[in-house]
């Protein structure tokens, strides 16, 4: 018992003493990287190596980014494809647990649905947004709808994949304690399959602002998307970057708050090393 | 130990299974009886079926033809009375030591407060009292094995079966929870039915020792009777006389069936 307690604290005291001495270096790294980039296109903007036509610049992104906070009027925009994102997030997600956990715990259900949900995943998502439009008018719903087809997918694998993976001994040994079905769902397979859940979710988010996005640029009258059309439509190509800084910012924060609340949630498991998630 | 209705009957029990397009016979007839109160292991050559007769008695495995009565009564589904404790890691990782042996109770419907307080007497029993917070993961294996074994016994199982519970320990890890296994048994009074490939652990904690013919289609080859005086010293037991004597005689027939499963194995290999 004594060495148990010794290699845990051992492995605590020493990892982040290791991690914090290349930390420094690595944030240090990443701002150099950040400035070689952003200096490099603003220099050959001014040096007109890139033409500031086709290519905009930093400067310009940076000033109409600040019109636009300041004068308030993208926040309208922003409020609505985040809205409209969130909603395709919700009922996505929703549908996909649904249909995750139903196709993983029912073989029949599992063999007749499986070719379908394969087939329908097969279909380029891009050419559902015109239907969408018929369907759901140019308004917001067809932006949701849009997004669903995008989230679902995701959702739908990871909660299918989580579900079925789940250790079958645990399953055993939790029966034998006297599970019921529903208890068993409870305690074995939705926290199982929470951090496949997870991973899935994130991947979700990028995708419901996705379609949210491409879903606006394509006929709207609100919204990021419909912005970065407008200006792409009279050339402004500092426009069309101040949109996607603006949206890379906002799913950065989004992802951080995620991030955090998987972390909170996913507590139990051995911390994981830094790195790109799989998806 | 009580003579009278055995608790646990198996009555001529096969277990086949369909691998692709032929048949797999497990075991095949076996009959075997455990008196209320017995420690009974069961020993013999790897791919015997002896975790199959184990599930089969856990009512996770439905016979393909025989039965099962447990204190007479027809097993159908799963079996209420048995608690069972597995050769992998079942702690559920997301659960601490505590809530994890309190979710019998919790199943079953007892309160917070009372599943508390007897998750915690058995945390105590088995000295992990102050690990209650602590995830699975933070516990050595022998930490992880005893709230196991404290997650089964809370829920006051009649029977115990257990599926070579200690063999990923290192072996002091082992001797002691060998030792705490007899402790508990010998206060609760519990029915134990045992599966090991180690004939000294056999030996040292049965009543009754059953081998396993070579699989496939295993079947109950022959049953010892452990004369060894109760209470027992695990520390000392491996060295009487009596034990030297009982382990010879297990092991000479132990060895014969090794020796077949090996040899089938090896003309499948060939063949």
């Amino acid at each position: 018992m004594a060495v148990a307690t010794r290699s845990v604290t051992a492995d605590q005291a020493d990892a982040p003493r290791r991690r914090l001495g290349a930390r420094g270096t690595i944030t240090a790294a990443r701002v150099l990287v950040a400035l070689v980039v952003v200096g490099g296109w603003e220099l050959a903007a001014r040096l007109t190596v890139l033409d500031p036509f086709f290519f905009s610049q930093p400067s310009d992104v940076a000033r109409l980014l600040r019109e636009w906070l300041v004068s308030g009027e993208i926040l309208d925009d922003l409020v609505v494809t985040v809205g409209e994102a969130f909603g395709a997030l919700l009922i996505g997600t929703i549908l996909g647990l649904i249909t995750g956990f139903l196709l993983a715990r029912s073989p029949f259900l599992d063999a007749v649905f499986a070719p379908y949900v394969k087939l329908l995943n097969a279909v380029p998502r891009v050419v559902l947004a015109p239907i969408f439009l018929l369907w759901f008018g140019l308004g917001e719903a067809s932006k949701v709808a849009f997004g669903v087809s995008l989230v679902f997918f995701v959702v739908f694998f990871n909660t299918y994949q989580g579900v079925r993976e789940v250790d079958r001994v645990l399953v055993d040994s939790v029966r034998m304690l006297g599970a019921n079905e529903r208890q068993l769902a409870r305690h074995v397979l939705v926290p199982s399959a929470l951090a496949w859940i997870f991973s899935g979710l994130r991947v979700s988010i990028g995708f419901a602002i996705v379609g949210a996005v491409v879903g606006e640029y394509l006929g709207a009258s609100r919204g990021v998307g419909y912005v970065i059309a407008q200006a792409q439509g009279v050339f402004d190509t500092t426009g069309v970057f101040a949109g996607i800084v603006l949206l890379s910012v906002v799913v950065g924060l989004i992802d951080v708050v995620v991030h955090r609340l998987e972390r909170h949630l996913l507590r139990w498991k051995p911390e994981r090393t830094q790195g790109f998630q799989p998806s | 130990m009580m003579v009278g209705r055995p608790l646990v009957e198996l009555d001529n029990v096969t277990v086949a299974y369909r691998a692709g397009d032929r048949q797999h016979v497990a075991v095949t007839d076996v009959n075997l009886e455990v008196s209320r109160g017995a420690f009974v292991s069961v020993v013999g050559p790897t791919g015997c079926g002896k975790s199959t007769v184990l599930n089969v008695v856990a009512g996770l495995l439905a016979p393909t033809s025989g039965g099962v009565r447990i204190d007479g009564t027809s097993l159908w589904g799963r079996n209420t009375r048995a608690g069972y404790l597995f050769q992998q890691d079942t702690l559920l990782p997301w659960k601490t030591v505590l809530e994890n042996v309190c979710l019998g109770l919790e199943l079953a419907g007892v309160d917070r407060a009372e599943r508390r307080e007897q998750a915690r007497d058995w945390l105590s029993r088995v000295g992990l009292s102050g690990f209650e917070d602590a995830h699975p993961h933070q516990l050595s294996g022998g930490m992880r094995k005893r709230t196991a074994v404290a997650q089964v016994c809370v829920c006051g199982p009649e029977i115990l079966l257990m599926d070579e519970p200690f063999s990923a320990l290192d072996a002091q890890t082992r001797q002691l929870m060998e030792n705490e296994l007899l402790t508990l048994w010998t206060e609760a009074g519990t029915t134990v039915l045992f599966v090991t490939h180690d004939l000294d652990e056999a030996v040292s904690l049965s009543d009754e020792i059953v081998l396993f013919s070579a699989g496939p289609a295993s079947t109950v080859a022959r049953r010892y009777e452990v004369d060894l005086p109760r209470p027992r010293d695990l520390m000392r037991i491996r060295t009487a006389r009596r034990f030297g004597e009982l382990y010879e005689a297990v092991w000479s027939d132990l060895r014969k069936e090794v020796m077949k499963a090996h040899g089938r194995r090896d003309t499948v290999g060939h063949g």
